[in-house]
């Protein structure tokens, strides 16, 4: 099985939007296959096993959740588009989530899935400014944050009409840009409304069992709709001829050929499988440096609420009034960073997880992990794991006990190890700063899903992987 | 095949791509996008749909043929018996 030597289409890479593009695609009848150089799917959210446990990469929250009936939402949308029931993703919401700034953190904004709770905190502790959110919200409410063509526009310029005090506005720049912003200091507005809804207007749910749920949906349905997939099988280059892919050659030596390619890997990672490379010098190329992060897990003894570390579900943090994301001069910046309690997610009363998980994330420089001997990179890890736990709380209320003390186990992962397992380049999370959205390259047939293309999120990967297949082949009649 | 029938294809199709939406009091001579949240993916679908389910072919220029229930039934009920009288 699976053994087929031309498709419809091949689709590079079988995280979220690969996934999601094989989805529609099969169920219109293409001949489709995934092709996966890792032997698990997720790509950048997918979840690994070590010492019995199960761990997600990637997924703090889904965001983007809203409650059954919301209507003409992304949720909704890619709910439809993948003939996928609501109830299949198992979406528990999150109880609540602070952003908070100073040196203990006490400028502090709460919110929740319900939007008031975060505009009544503006109006508390910024009145001077609530009037020029609104207007913030009105703008982001109108803007329309799915036009494939849409010119990029400065999003700190567009939020700095509105509002002036600069503490707010890095306020919420902190979480908008921890949770998707592939560029530096500023970002575009397109994006910058696409998360302010995912995050704020819409909000934060997760299966309880993480994102293997979410896969195995996914999974599920792409097997039914006749999808194949072959896992460890990468695609080692793409043969390009007169303009045209003409298929892939695989890390075997095998080659594919297909009508069409879809390729998740990223727009330069993409480039550089063209064959021959001066196809290459014909697909936009995007320069400019590339943001990672370095992530640590922790599982506890107890839940975080028995340790006094009260229901939060995620906690932005950030030493100062001033925000800086940008590619660390260390190899971790632990001023700023995201804290992440699997635990404080609504399962219900009766059901809880089976252990307590304490996640931090902060941003990290690939070059200077990637340039660590094998021992040093160790060392290395055992000392940024100790500076970020011992950063993340401060933003904490005091715990009962020494986080030593209820430690069970603990992993880390940094920008080499993103890049080991995902194939993006510098561990990208969300890939190069600069975005495709229509997803064409100059290869009449070579399309981009995924993060170069620019919807973010797991929902905004999956959205990215059906709206190339629909754009570039479902429309124009496969 | 007769017009009630053809729109009742369209909308087991729409039960099916938007089985959120409520279907029970939609108005014949009425925008289907003013009566429910459908939006031009939604739309492709239905297009998507007719042709693998029914081998109906919707060119892009005609998608407005599609934008009531009524209209949908005159729009492609001709469609319909051409390719029933095929065989």
């Amino acid at each position: 099985m699976n053994s087929r030597s031309h498709y419809d289409v091949v689709i590079i890479g079988a995280g979220m939007s690969g996934l999601a593009a094989g989805i529609r695609l099969a169920h219109f009848g293409q001949r489709v296959c995934i092709f996966e150089r890792h032997n698990a799917v997720g790509g950048l959210n997918g979840f690994y096993s070590f010492d019995g446990r199960k761990y997600d990469v990637g997924l703090h929250a889904l965001t983007n959740f809203v409650r059954a009936g919301v209507k003409g939402t992304p949720l909704g949308k890619l709910l439809r588009q993948l003939r996928i029931e609501r109830d299949a993703f198992a979406l528990c919401e999150q109880r609540q989530s602070r952003i908070c700034f100073g040196p203990q953190g006490d400028l502090s904004l709460r919110f929740t899935n319900d939007f008031a709770v975060l505009e009544a905190e503006v109006a508390d502790r910024f009145p001077a400014e609530i009037d020029g959110f609104r207007r913030l919200v009105a703008k982001v409410r109108a803007f329309d944050d799915v036009a494939l063509d849409a010119e990029s526009v400065s999003a700190r310029k567009v939020v700095a009409e509105c509002l002036r005090d600069p503490l707010l506005i890095d306020m919420i720049f902190c979480p908008i840009m921890y949770y998707g912003s592939a560029s530096p200091g500023d970002m575009d507005f397109g994006q910058f409304v696409i998360m302010f809804k995912a995050l704020f207007l819409e909000g934060f749910a997760r299966p309880r069992d993480g994102v293997r749920v979410i896969l195995r949906v996914l999974l599920e349905k792409y097997r039914e709709s006749g999808g194949e997939r072959r896992m460890k099988c990468g695609v080692k280059r793409i043969i390009v001829q007169g303009g045209r892919a003409s298929g892939v050659e695989l890390d075997s030596g095998e080659t594919i050929t297909a009508n069409h390619i879809i390729s998740s890997a990223g727009s330069e990672e993409t480039a550089r499988l063209l064959t021959p490379p001066s196809a290459s010098e014909t697909v936009a190329r995007t320069p400019g440096d590339r943001l990672s992060f370095a992530e640590t897990i922790t599982i506890l003894d107890r839940e975080p609420a028995d340790l006094g570390w009260g229901r939060d579900t995620i906690v932005f943090f950030n030493e100062s009034q001033q925000f800086h994301y940008a590619r660390p001069s260390e190899r971790i910046d632990v001023r700023s960073g995201v804290i992440c309690f699997p635990n404080n997610f609504d399962y219900g009363p009766e059901d809880r997880l089976p252990e307590g998980i304490l996640r931090v994330t902060c941003l990290a420089d690939y070059r200077q992990w990637a340039s660590l001997s094998e021992g040093d990179y160790r060392a290395a890890k055992t000392q940024g794991y100790q500076a970020m736990q011992v950063s993340a709380q401060r933003f904490l209320p005091a715990s009962h006990s020494a986080l030593a003390d209820v430690t069970v186990a603990t992993d880390m992962f940094t920008p080499k190890t993103v890049e080991r397992y995902t194939g993006h380049l510098e561990g990208a999370i969300y890939g190069a700063p600069t975005k495709v959205r229509n997803g064409r390259t100059a290869v009449e047939n070579l399309y981009l899903c995924g993060t170069d293309q620019g919807f973010l999120g797991i929902i905004g990967a999956m959205l990215s992987g059906i709206s190339m297949a629909n754009f570039h082949v479902l429309a124009k009649g496969g | 095949m007769t017009k009630d029938e053809v729109k009742q294809v369209v909308l087991d199709i729409i039960a099916d791509i938007a089985p959120d939406e409520d279907l029970s009091n939609l108005k014949p001579d009425v925008r289907l996008r003013d009566q429910m949240q459908l939006d031009s993916m939604d739309f492709l679908d239905i297009v998507m749909e007719l042709r693998k389910r029914h081998g109906i072919e919707v060119p892009e220029a005609d998608y407005l043929q599609l934008a009531t229930l009524d209209s949908c039934g005159e729009y492609l009920t001709p469609k319909f018996n051409a390719l029933a009288s095929k065989g």
